[in-house]
């Protein structure tokens, strides 16, 4: 059963699909990947550095699901262990010592559900990420390229500016997990995301994330010599140098609150 | 509200030697033997139909009265069942000092979910709450401060766009206030009818916390059973203390969730409070009967605001 929400969680998951380095590749030059969080281990699923965009150094911050077999198993398929959670917060907060804007990259099913995850406090670590981001006194600005899963996406997506590629989606959990726990039948995943209102434009149209990043009809790929990457870039170029001036107190308050109205729609007294 | 009275129900428990338990007549009680799905959203220990009480920890059947009385724990094995949040607040809070905030605040149904509305008016009716979580101002031990106590019996605890709202201006008053903010969790996490608009909940209600950090005032969370998913990533995870109840479930995905994951099966105490504790995500370890005095202990320690 066709329907377009099902067709961009397809296409979000392709094979093909370009990954964080993709962009990271096309967009920054002279990048310098970081490794560790200090505490416990270095999150391959967790890729971040400092670069240059248009000649002004950033903090980059995103999920890698990997290229071929051997990687995506190395990076555990982009889905993060506290320790990655706890790198990018240490990136994060480099990057406010030194006055450098925040770009993160969200393609991630969700945090990790595995016992190490659980013993080193997987909650614990997304929880820390989201009050942080909150106040982190340089512009934080996320684009969501892939899959936008859960917790574990949200906890690169607390920011200024948040994009959504057009064919990327975002939301609570996996169609398959929603289907499993409400209709008790993770077939109906199809159902579940066309109901779950997951997609980029759906999204945006409810005010979660603020704009929708364009993509080629057969949705992005990874060998179209950058074009996707060119989008992005555009975008970023159009956004980063608005936040930049913007003094950063007024830009806190902005990104407070954007963050404070989330379901405000819905309340009712 | 005599059957919170400690001293009285000291004087009262009885303690049933195994023949007593054996005399009890079993056949004509309600044995209230559930599946994990009614464990969540039944109010079972507060009903008084409910005669018998089939202890998780112990499998033997607890007097309902006696349970109530010893603040819904085993009286065999200690096990801390959950608890509503009106009795909570009640063994809580200085008799007669909580006020309630945002009592009448509710959600709506963002994706249009089928039967949300019905569920959560039903829910009402049965639990007398208008969403998972009570908030207000109080007084414990002749301190004041904003308490937010989540409720089990109302969709597990879920957090939706009310519950996310609910306790974002729980923290605001207490920061306005100049108050700490005591916390109990229970809570199965984001809750999923509401889809994205519940995880963004996670965001506000960690967000409004740098507003009790710029203030300097305590946030103290008490972790009791169970507390998962999208609440253990925000609000839950973030106390300047973290208490929990003995043998409470403290985790972020769900047990059988990891389980598939691993494709192992994990240890009973995996994910207990205890478990976590030895992990080094909570400060302490308390019983429920204890946990008023270490509250106020705590509390006298962080003084200093306006009250």
């Amino acid at each position: 059963m066709a329907n377009s929400a099902w067709l961009s969680v397809q296409l979000a998951r392709e094979f093909v699909r370009p990954t964080a380095q993709y962009f990271i590749e096309n967009i920054f030059d002279d990048f310098v990947e970081m490794h560790g969080d200090r505490l416990f281990a270095d999150d391959a699923a967790i890729l971040g550095g400092i670069g240059l965009f248009d000649g002004v150094p950033v903090t980059v911050i995103g999920q890698e699901k990997g290229l071929d077999v051997n990687e995506k198993v190395r990076r555990n398929f982009g889905s993060a262990h506290p320790e990655g959670y706890r790198k990018s917060l240490r990136l994060m907060k480099q990057a406010e010592k030194f006055k450098r804007p925040v770009i993160c990259i969200v393609d991630t099913q969700g945090a990790f559900c595995g016992v190490g995850a659980e013993e080193r406090g997987i909650g614990e670590a997304i929880a820390r990420n989201l009050l942080e981001m909150s106040r982190l006194r340089v512009p934080v600005l996320s684009v969501i390229i892939g899959e936008g899963g859960s917790g574990g996406a949200l906890a690169l997506a607390v920011s200024d500016k948040i994009a959504m590629l057009e064919n990327s989606v975002y939301s609570i959990l996996p169609p398959e997990g929603f289907a499993n726990i409400l209709w008790r039948d993770p077939s109906k995943a199809p159902e579940a995301a066309q109901f779950m209102r997951m997609t980029a434009r759906e999204v945006c149209d409810m005010g979660i994330v603020d704009d929708v990043i364009p993509e080629p009809r057969e949705g992005a790929k990874n060998d179209d010599d950058g074009k996707m990457a060119e989008e992005v870039k555009k975008y970023i170029a159009l956004h980063l140098p608005k936040l930049m001036e913007t003094p950063i107190d007024k830009l806190l308050k902005k990104r407070y609150k954007k963050i404070r109205a989330f379901g405000q729609e819905y309340i009712k007294e | 509200m005599g059957i919170f009275d400690r001293n009285k129900h000291s004087q009262k428990r009885r303690v049933y030697t195994s023949n007593q338990q054996i005399d009890i007549p079993i056949k004509n009680a309600l044995v209230n033997v559930h599946t994990y799905q009614q464990r969540q959203e039944t109010p079972n220990a507060a009903i008084p139909g409910n005669m018998f009480e089939k202890c998780p920890g112990c499998a033997r059947a607890v007097f309902g009265e006696d349970l109530a009385e010893n603040l819904h724990v085993c009286t065999y094995c200690g096990h801390h069942f959950r608890m509503p949040a009106r009795e909570r607040i009640a063994i809580t809070a200085d008799e007669g000092s909580f006020v309630e905030l945002d009592g009448d605040l509710v959600g709506a149904n963002p994706l249009e979910y089928p039967g949300y509305e019905e569920k959560l008016d039903g829910l009402r009716k049965k639990t007398g709450l208008s969403e998972a979580i009570v908030t207000g101002e109080c007084v414990i031990g002749g301190n004041a401060c904003v308490l937010a106590v989540m409720d089990g019996y109302f969709m597990m605890g879920s957090m939706g766009a009310a519950v996310g709202e609910k306790f974002t201006r729980a923290a605001e008053r207490a920061a306005e206030k100049k108050l700490p903010l005591i916390t109990f969790t229970v809570s199965g996490g984001a809750r999923m009818q509401e889809g994205l608009i519940s995880l963004m909940q996670m965001a506000k209600t960690s967000a409004v916390l740098t507003k009790m950090d710029e203030a300097g005032l305590l946030y103290l969370v008490v972790l009791t059973d169970a507390t998962t998913g999208g609440v253990t990533a925000s609000f839950a995870m973030l106390g300047d203390i973290t208490l929990a109840e003995p043998n409470a479930i403290v985790g972020f995905a769900g047990k059988r969730v990891v389980e598939q994951t691993v494709k192992q099966t994990l240890p009973d105490n995996f994910q207990k409070s205890e478990f976590v504790y030895q992990k080094g995500f909570i400060d302490r370890i308390v019983e429920r009967k204890e946990m008023k005095d270490v509250l106020v202990k705590l509390l006298k320690f962080h003084a200093g605001g306006d009250a």
